[in-house]
């Protein structure tokens, strides 16, 4: 007899979790924002587009964009040192990406837009929901963007294929075990910006995974639009 | 294609130059709604896209953070928040940063650096005296002249334009500047009038204040930012007048 | 926010200005901004809180941790303060390792925390000699309008109080799921710092980032109860520009009516 499949917080398997959205959470910021998912919690700032220095990385025929993820120190469990992993450099750079490609950067030569992401609390997808913090982050910069970038952990457990895993969710180990697939795309199109995995699935499921990232990413895209909204219609 | 109206205003020392044209309620023909990127704004063959859109396929799609705005035909964006976008003759505030021997390096509070040649000075200076007609950290209002990929060219051929002495600046953002200024300046003047200060505004959110006492001279950026924070800018000067009514002592 | 520099005109204003006793603000020159404090921004911490003060904004997490006793104190935890200055705070900031703000922000706080008698180490030991409690403090700014130094240690004195205990395991291990206790504190001492900034003649308190940066010196004091006792716990001056005796006796007639005044305010808030 088959059990039937319950995820650990009672969640249906295409559920995310409740979400936060809140934009202009620092004020030095040129645009800045808070993203949850759950109880992890991403606050990002962007500076720019500003002076890139030194002068000879500048590039003048295209802006560059350079995004720095870390977690806090108290933002785990066991406390992290200060100063970034290879776990974080890593993200650093795939976030970057992640978002680079909803804006055109050719518009600003010679410049620099940086994008700072930080984890105040991790409890897994803290990746996706730092993207998410900086794309709404970029948006209220007045930073030029084809579209929004939205982010999520995509997983399956077992055969289930479930949105957005908690940290439990990834320690998942019977049958096929757990695979986490962070995804982040443009909010409006079916271009995918970020695609990373870990886990076994079968190829002729990624399909799967995409349709499921697709159909969430709706929800985080009218989280992000109702928070900036808000900080226009909120006033006097 | 964005709508823009240059107006000057001479008043005392300064000029001031709005270039955009200032958000009002009053036109009914003008539809106004908050977008982000992404956001299909109109649907239609023979809507033009405007600043801060692009059309794909029928649709006209904001590319910023703004107002998205319908006038007629045209749709755009118009920027809340954001850097400063220089543009020809802007007036703009900087601070010195460097003197090279044939002008001075000017920081405009943007990507592009500005640059002060030393033919623009209004008299004869010698190379070797360049810091005393401006040194590092002085004050300049001057008008854009040029804009390239390596910089800003300034002039400071113009009214009110030159070395500043005395006062302060600050900034606001950027695109808080044309309702700071108000409609045909009405806003400024406001305030100016309200605190007996001069005040220069520069396009790239710096202004620059000097009154005849410190205390009008506070209450005068007092009222600059309590009109720049506002988002909502419906019956603003009647806001503000109450606003002084209440502040000024 | 922006990363000119400040012009020499406002820098000559600003000191005309602090001579009248006035700010742009309308505070008078030894007066703090408002403060607002959110608890528990972070539910991975053993403790943690926001503080701003104006705009300023600094957030601090307490982290237990089981290590070894040092060589000269077997008998005794261990209390680690580390700051960062993220990039994230001010356009002022770049990514890379600590500069000399970062580092004092930390190694002050953890002074003015320490000397104040504040943490009773003793009651961190676990094993004498061989496996005692760390205190893990990080503060972490992440809006610079000036003053972070008094942000940062209101925003770890009540962090710690904030802070309970995990639970050790028989084994062991530690199990942060389970908190209870309070961290031994003395309920007494609550240590607070006054920056007191010069410019010219004049000396003034909770200075914005405007301000701070016009300003030639600073001298740190930290300050606490003890035995009923005000005590001055620590102190650091930075910059070139002297303090007069006068000066500094000035401040220490100061500091008491400051100290009152900030430590009901915080009470307050409560």
């Amino acid at each position: 007899m088959t059990k039937e499949f319950k995820r650990t917080d009672g969640r249906k398997p295409g559920e995310i979790r409740k979400m936060s959205a809140k934009i202009g959470v620092v004020p030095n910021a040129d645009g800045s924002a808070l993203f949850a998912f759950g109880k992890t919690v991403a606050i990002a700032a962007v500076y720019g587009p500003r002076k890139l220095h030194p002068q000879h990385m500048q590039d003048p025929s295209t802006g560059i964009l350079r995004c720095n993820y870390d977690l806090l120190s108290f933002s785990v469990d066991d406390r992290k040192k200060p100063g970034p992993s290879r776990r974080s450099q890593e993200i650093s750079k795939v976030a970057g990406w992640a978002l680079e490609s909803a804006i055109d950067l050719k518009s600003f030569p010679n410049t620099v837009i940086d994008v700072q992401i930080y984890i105040l609390q991790a409890d897994a997808g803290t990746r996706t929901a730092g993207i998410n913090a900086a794309s709404m982050a970029l948006a209220h910069a007045g930073i030029p963007m084809k579209d929004l970038v939205v982010s999520v952990a995509i997983g399956k457990q077992d055969k289930h294929i479930v949105a957005d895993l908690t940290k439990e969710e990834e320690d998942y180990e019977e049958g096929e075990g757990a695979t986490d697939f962070p995804v982040a795309k443009l909010a409006n199109s079916d271009n995918f910006t970020l695609l990373q995995m870990d886990g076994k699935i079968q190829p002729e499921r990624v399909k799967e995974i995409l349709e499921l990232s697709t159909k969430v990413g709706k929800e985080i895209y009218e989280a992000q639009k109702k928070a900036l909204k808000e900080a226009i219609c909120e006033d006097d | 294609m964005s709508l823009l109206s240059k107006i000057t205003i001479t008043m005392k020392n300064e000029i001031n130059e709005a270039h955009e044209a200032v958000e009002t309620d009053s036109d009914a023909s003008i539809k106004r709604k908050v977008v982000v990127p992404g956001e299909t704004i109109a649907t239609g063959e023979d809507y033009l896209p405007g600043e801060g859109t692009i059309r794909e396929g029928e649709n006209i799609i904001a590319t910023r953070f703004g107002l998205g705005e319908e006038a007629g035909k045209v749709v755009r964006v118009i920027s809340i928040f954001g850097a400063f976008i220089p543009r020809r003759n802007n007036v703009i505030i900087g601070r010195v940063t460097d003197i090279t021997f044939n002008g001075w390096l000017i920081d405009v509070d943007s990507a592009l650096q500005g640059f002060l040649p030393i033919d623009e000075v209004p008299r004869f200076i010698n190379k070797n005296e360049m810091d005393q007609f401006l040194a590092i950290g002085d004050v300049v209002a001057a008008k854009i002249w040029s804009i390239k990929s390596r910089g800003i060219d300034l002039a400071l051929k113009g009214k009110g334009l030159g070395r500043l002495e005395g006062g302060f600046i600050f900034r606001i953002i950027p695109s808080r500047v044309p309702r700071v200024i108000g409609r045909e300046g009405s806003m400024i003047n406001l305030i100016k009038e309200k605190t007996g200060c001069n005040i220069t505004v520069g396009q790239n959110g710096w202004i620059w204040i000097k009154g005849q006492t410190v205390d009008n001279e506070i209450l005068a950026r007092k009222a600059v930012e309590f009109v720049a924070d506002k988002v909502h800018i419906t019956g603003l000067t009647e806001k503000v007048e109450e606003w002084f009514g209440e502040n000024k002592k | 926010m922006t990363n000119m520099d400040l012009s020499n005109l406002t820098k000559e204003y600003i000191l005309k200005m602090f001579s009248m006793g006035k700010r742009f603000d309308g505070r008078d020159l030894l007066d703090f901004r408002n403060i607002e404090l959110v608890y528990d921004i972070s539910n991975k911490a053993e403790g943690s809180i926001s503080v701003k003060v104006g705009k300023t904004e600094v957030v601090v997490g307490v982290k237990l941790g089981i290590g070894e006793p040092y060589p000269d104190s077997p008998d005794k935890g261990n209390l680690m303060c580390t700051g960062e200055l993220l990039p994230i705070a001010s356009p002022r900031y770049e990514f890379g390792p600590p500069g000399f703000k970062a580092i004092e922000l930390g190694r002050l706080v953890d002074r003015a925390i320490r000397e104040s008698g504040m943490i009773e180490f003793k009651k961190l030991v676990i094993t004498p000699g061989e496996k005692v409690w760390t205190i893990y403090v990080d503060i972490y700014p992440l809006n610079d309008d000036g003053n972070l130094l008094d942000a940062a240690t209101i925003a770890t004195v009540l962090a710690l109080k904030n802070a309970k205990m995990p639970l050790l395991n028989e084994d062991g291990s530690i199990d942060y799921d389970k908190r209870k206790d309070s961290l031994p504190l003395s309920k007494e001492t609550n240590p607070l710092s006054f920056s007191f900034f010069k410019l010219g003649d004049a000396i003034v308190l909770d200075p914005t980032r405007e301000e701070e940066e016009a300003c030639d010196s600073r001298v740190t004091w930290g300050m606490s109860k003890w035995n009923g006792e005000y005590m001055i716990n620590s102190c650091q001056k930075i910059g070139a520009e002297v303090f007069s005796g006068e000066e500094i006796e000035k401040m220490m007639e100061i500091l008491p009516k400051k100290y009152e005044e900030m430590s009901r305010k915080i009470k307050s808030l409560h």
